[in-house]
């Protein structure tokens, strides 16, 4: 265990202790539903093969844009046929949007969970070195007042265009903008904390640079970066949405619910469907986040409620 | 207050030279190439290296930033590759219309959100409040676009009450100029008000708990006043910072509004000259937003004063 | 939420009491395929500033409604015996913008600038040894050989298009673009009024003098009926259609296939088939780098493509589309049907057959797709099946057009930024036969992106270009298309039509290879 138990208290106080903290959690109904229906997005994300798709790439010019409902008979390789139910029709290629809109939670969930984490991860990094080593934080600060000082979405529309279109670039672009945000709050947090007399305490006493920040600063950083990083995932799922409306997002191989409904955009009042359904499932997962990171910040950070 | 004021401008130059450095360096590392955009469908590679030549594009990197740089410092913006015009008259064409936008947008969230949010929070807990929360988190929830297409379809389609598209100049005449802004404005307004809404509550909230409003409520001050003159005044510092980070961040919901509803604004000229690779044009106007944004904040602290005189510069 | 009511309720009662805007009835609101941002249609061949060009210059020759060369600014031509020197006497009163008269000079000076860019222009100015202006009425062409080329290519109809402009334009350096919109066509661009991005605005030219005929084709008479055209900037297709309906603006020149069917549906709007010859869509290999350097891989996705997938996934509606082989249009007359049996029929066997046969090792093709123009975005993934099936394998990379046009015509390996494939269309007006098709142009590093190199091919377009007699025409054409199967410079995905979408109260809009904006009438 650690050398000065007494010292570590404080720390530790500001957060519950560990076992009951998804109990405290749960037992809020807004969390409890955020989480709930997240978990539902994501099973049907990673089960999306067996809950009876079609590729959601396979293109058939033949059957475009039908209205959900429609039938239509599939042959095997070895001559067989089966009737398959496009439950919510075709897209203008003939894709059974269904299977889009159910892979598409795949995608739209990965981008969720890694802009939210690489913008925690980056954001946290820079954060503590820019709060902890003097020298460093000038320069970092202003190149974050740089990068918010440029409108996020112009700053995604360009990191975009630096890249082949692809998961990878616009994860970037919507990554970059995430992050001046995070450097902010972090930085922050560790110059209030180093000011608290335990970790001067910790300081005197010797204890290294690693050490102190695993057991004191980092523990301080935790809930709020979590808030955070719901809030960051709610407005990735919404950013990748725009960045396929103004014709940059995924490539359309890559079916997300923001590239489904930008290209069913143009028919919406003839074909309503290619942007009601990948719509109502955007909707209701960016609703979910919000009430998690609500409920999250309810329950960890009461300082911050009703932000 | 006036040496104040010039030393947060001063420190913002080098966040602007920052912001220069970076979007110069970001679009010179794209790999699409304005020349061949420029010289046309079936240019012959001669001719777009000749196009190369004439934009100076084939000169080396940081000539090409010193001799930009060389002319802002002129306060020449230096002329658009495609539009043959000189960048500082077209951002100034398309200024109306971004302002018009951005200033009705904000009128409304404001005039919407600052009742809505009192009243949520003056019946904290009742079904008014949980309405209020809930519609806003939902407003967050949809992108901009889904509610253009859903007010066009409802307002201008199916009651026929606006027009469908477009932009009307003020001197055209104020009917026309306001008949056409209200329903592009109405849509960018929704996230506006669901953040300020939500702001509002927490803020008043706070106060309203605060031992000088149950001095004034057990003095028996008529409610309504408490509300407005105590509770609203004390809980604006946080309101003011959340319009201001909202009226900086409204470039990215203007580039979206501007689009669906094809207004000849800031949003979409920035958009028309990223697809076009129009380096110049779109150097000049991130740095203008980045510029407002420096400015907004730093009349965000000024107002801080006016409204808690315990902040001083 | 009341509050949100009671402003609404406000703002529809301040709606309510503002009258319908209400603009001159002679002014026609047009939203045209593309904004209008270069206006030099000598320096671009973009299909938007070729329209832009019809409004305020005119040509000395055009093309009537049946394909025929006709006088336009000129008013008479002698030829000599020997079919090398022409004479041209231009029409009396033909007056440029600034006031000024049209000057025999002035055409020559244009004449030289549109050859320095124009393809089938070059081709031309091989033959020609000279041209000199004679009066202020009459300039010469000596001939070094006979060749159709010189008439048919002043009546050149779609990009580039030969406009007559003032001398002091027309000396501009061809490479770089003109900053004076002076024309002497039917319109006057009102400059001051010109908004990138927003719109472009003409108005009538009151000393435009129309000739007598009929308006035919790009021909006759070019009579304005209208005070005043504005061409809108509306980039959303949905919207632009929307605003159609409502009647806020008169005519869309491209509408989306998909929101035909809303446009069908409504009474007061009526779709307008005004070019009979439609377009072409096409596919480019880059003969430069592996493995379409191999004729055999390319005569691969002859056998493995076919035209029908591509035009339902894109066009959908067959009233709007035709699959034709022919490389010269289907309903030209340099159509044909030789040397393309057994083709474009995803004969994915004899695909893999040949491939096997040419060694290919299985590496990705880079398959260039743009994914915000409505009339191409389809065409990537199609492509990328019917290849897959076919035995290839395939990289489809997305972007926006203008990255593939930027793309397009770097010579990299296609793993270095480089491409293999790419899709685009051509107005069928610009690939009527063998020299103003840029794409069987196999002059190697002359030819367009794409590069192809064929010595006999280019044989082939030298004895089209001296030809005059058509039936000879015919049969060179023939021998191009039966060339063509063994090198395949392209591959031809099939034939399309995009009616213009009116209000019904739009009358008078012609037939023609470009749309054009005289004779159309707009009735209260």
């Amino acid at each position: 265990m650690s050398a000065e138990p007494t010292l570590l208290a404080p720390a530790v106080a500001t957060l519950p202790p560990p076992r009951t903290l998804p109990a405290r959690l749960l037992r809020n109904p807004v969390v409890a539903l955020g989480t709930g229906f997240l978990l539902l997005m994501a099973l049907i994300g990673a089960f999306a093969p067996f809950l009876g798709t079609l590729d959601p790439t396979a293109i058939n010019p033949a059957t475009r844009n039908r209205p959900p409902g429609f039938e239509r008979t599939l042959r095997a390789e070895d001559g067989s046929t089966t009737t398959f139910r496009h439950r919510m029709g075709t897209d203008s290629l003939g894709r059974d949007v269904y299977s889009r809109v159910l892979y598409g939670a795949r995608v739209s969930l990965v981008i969720a969970v890694a802009v939210a984490t690489i913008a925690l991860a980056v954001g946290l990094l820079l954060g503590l070195v820019a709060g902890y080593i003097r020298p460093l934080d000038g320069p970092i600060m202003r190149l974050m007042d740089g990068l918010m000082a440029i409108p996020g979405i112009l700053l995604a529309i360009a990191v975009v265009s630096l890249f082949r279109a692809g998961l990878p670039a616009v994860i970037a672009a919507i990554v970059v903008p995430e992050i001046p945000r995070v450097v902010r709050l972090v930085r922050s947090i560790v110059l209030s904390v180093r000011e608290e007399p335990y970790v001067e305490a910790a300081v005197m006493a010797g204890t290294r640079l690693p050490q102190l920040m695993a057991r004191h600063i980092l523990p301080n950083t935790i809930a709020p970066l979590i808030v955070q990083g719901t809030f960051i995932a709610a407005s990735a799922i919404l950013v990748e949405a725009v960045l396929s409306f103004l014709g940059i997002g995924i490539p359309p191989e890559i079916p997300s619910w923001g590239n489904i409904m930008a290209e069913g955009r143009n028919l919406f009042r003839v074909y309503p469907h290619n942007i009601l359904y990948p719509g109502i499932f955007l909707g209701l997962t960016v609703l979910a986040v919000n009430m998690l990171g609500d409920g999250l910040r309810d329950t960890l950070d009461p300082k911050m409620t009703g932000r | 207050m006036l040496g104040y004021v010039l030393r947060r401008l001063a420190a913002s130059i080098p966040v602007l030279a920052i912001v220069a450095v970076l979007v110069f360096l970001m679009l010179r590392l794209t790999p699409g190439d304005p020349a061949a955009v420029i010289a046309g469908d079936n240019a012959s590679s001669e001719q777009i290296a000749q196009v190369r030549h004439q934009l100076g594009l084939d000169q080396p990197l940081l000539v090409q930033f010193l001799i930009w740089i060389g002319n802002l410092l002129q306060g020449n913006f230096g002329e658009s590759f495609f539009f043959k015009k000189s960048i500082g008259d077209l951002i100034l064409g398309r200024v109306e219309p971004t302002l018009s936008l951005a200033a009705a947008t904000m009128l409304i969230a404001v005039c919407v959100a600052i009742p809505l949010g009192v009243v949520a929070a003056y019946r904290h807990g009742s079904w008014l409040d949980r309405i209020v929360m809930g519609a806003s988190v939902l407003g967050f929830s949809v992108p901009v676009f889904v509610i253009g297409y859903g007010m066009i379809y409802v307002f201008a389609i199916t009651l026929g009450w606006f027009p469908v598209q477009g932009y009307q100049p003020l001197s055209a005449g104020f009917g026309g100029y306001l008949h056409r802004l209200v329903l592009p404005a109405l849509t960018l307004s929704v996230v506006y008000i669901a953040l300020i809404a939500r702001m509002t509550r927490a803020s008043v909230l706070e106060v309203l708990n605060e031992d000088y409003i149950r001095t004034a409520r057990a003095k028996g001050q008529v409610e309504r006043k408490i509300l407005f003159r105590h509770a609203l005044k004390n809980a604006a510092v946080p309101i003011v910072t959340v319009v201001g980070i909202g009226i900086a961040l409204l470039i990215g919901g203007v580039v979206v509004t501007e689009s669906v509803f094809a207004i000849p604004g800031l949003g979409r000229l920035t958009v028309d000259a990223v697809l076009a690779r129009d380096y110049p044009t779109i150097q000049a106007l991130i740095l203008l937003f980045s510029g407002v944004y420096v400015l907004i904040n730093l009349l965000i602290d000024l107002t801080y004063s006016l409204f808690d005189p315990r902040i001083r510069h | 939420m009341a509050f949100r009511r009671s402003v609404l309720g406000l703002v529809a009662a301040t709606a309510a009491l503002l009258a319908p805007e209400c603009a001159p009835a002679q002014t026609l609101k047009a939203v045209m395929h593309s904004d209008v941002k270069i206006v030099d249609p000598i320096w671009t061949t973009a299909y938007i500033v070729r329209n832009h060009g019809y409004m305020i210059y005119d040509t000395l020759f055009a093309l009537d409604g049946n394909g025929e060369v006709k006088p336009q600014m000129v008013d008479t031509y002698t030829v000599s015996p020997d079919n090398l020197t022409y004479t041209f006497t231009l029409r009396d009163g033909l007056k440029w913008h600034d006031g000024k008269p049209v000057t025999a000079e002035d055409c020559v000076a244009s004449i030289k600038r549109w050859a320095a860019r124009d393809s089938l222009g070059q081709k031309l100015m091989t033959f020609v040894e000279g041209m000199t202006a004679d009066d202020a009425q009459r300039f010469t062409v000596k001939l070094k050989s006979p060749t159709g080329l010189l008439l048919f290519g002043l009546a050149k109809p779609s990009s580039n298009v030969p406009f007559m402009m003032p001398k002091r334009v027309a000396e501009t350096d061809p490479n770089q673009q003109i900053s004076d919109f002076t024309g002497s066509g039917p319109f006057v661009m009102k400059a001051d009024e010109w908004k990138p991005g927003d719109k472009i605005v003409y108005t009538k030219f009151k000393d435009y003098k129309p000739r007598s005929e009929p308006a035919s084709g790009l021909a006759g008479g070019k009579v304005v009926k209208v005070d005043r055209v504005e061409w809108l900037a509306i980039s959303d297709q949905q919207q632009a259609v929307n605003a159609l309906l409502a009647g806020e603006i008169d005519l869309i020149e491209q509408p989306a296939y998909d929101l035909i069917p809303l446009l069908k549906g409504d009474a007061g709007v009526k779709l307008v088939d005004y070019n009979p010859l439609g377009l072409q869509y096409a596919m480019r290999p880059n003969h430069l780098i592996k493995p379409f350097d191999n004729p055999k891989v390319r005569q691969a996705l002859t056998y493995a493509l076919n035209q029908t997938d591509f035009l339902q996934a894109v066009v959908g509606d067959p009233d709007y589309y035709k699959a034709c082989k022919a490389l010269f249009v289907c309903g030209s007359p340099m159509a044909t049907d030789k040397g393309m049996d057994g083709l474009l029929e995803s004969n994915f066997a004899k695909s893999k057959q040949l491939l096997k046969e040419a060694g290919y090792d299985g590496t990705p093709i880079v398959l260039l797709h743009s994914t915000d123009l409505p009339t191409l975005t389809n065409l990537g993934p199609v492509a990328k099946q019917l290849l897959e099936k076919g035995g290839f394998k395939v990289d489809m990379q997305s972007s926006d057009w203008q990255t593939v046009v930027s793309r397009r015509v770097r010579k990299d390996p296609a793993d270095k930024g480089g491409w293999n494939l790419m899709n685009t269309s051509w107005v069928s007006a610009d690939i009527l036969n063998p020299v103003m098709s840029s794409f069987v142009n196999m002059s190697c590093e002359k030819a367009p992106f794409g590069w192809p190199c064929d010595a006999e091919m280019e044989k082939l377009r030298d004895d089209f270009a001296r030809e005059v007699d058509p039936a000879k025409q015919k049969a060179i054409a023939e021998a191009v298309q039966t060339r063509w199967r063994e090198v395949v410079p392209y591959i031809p995905l099939g034939q399309f039509y995009i009616p213009i979408a009116a209000r019904k109260t739009v009358t008078g809009i012609l037939t023609a290879a470009a749309p054009v904006f005289w004779n159309v009438e707009k009735k209260k």
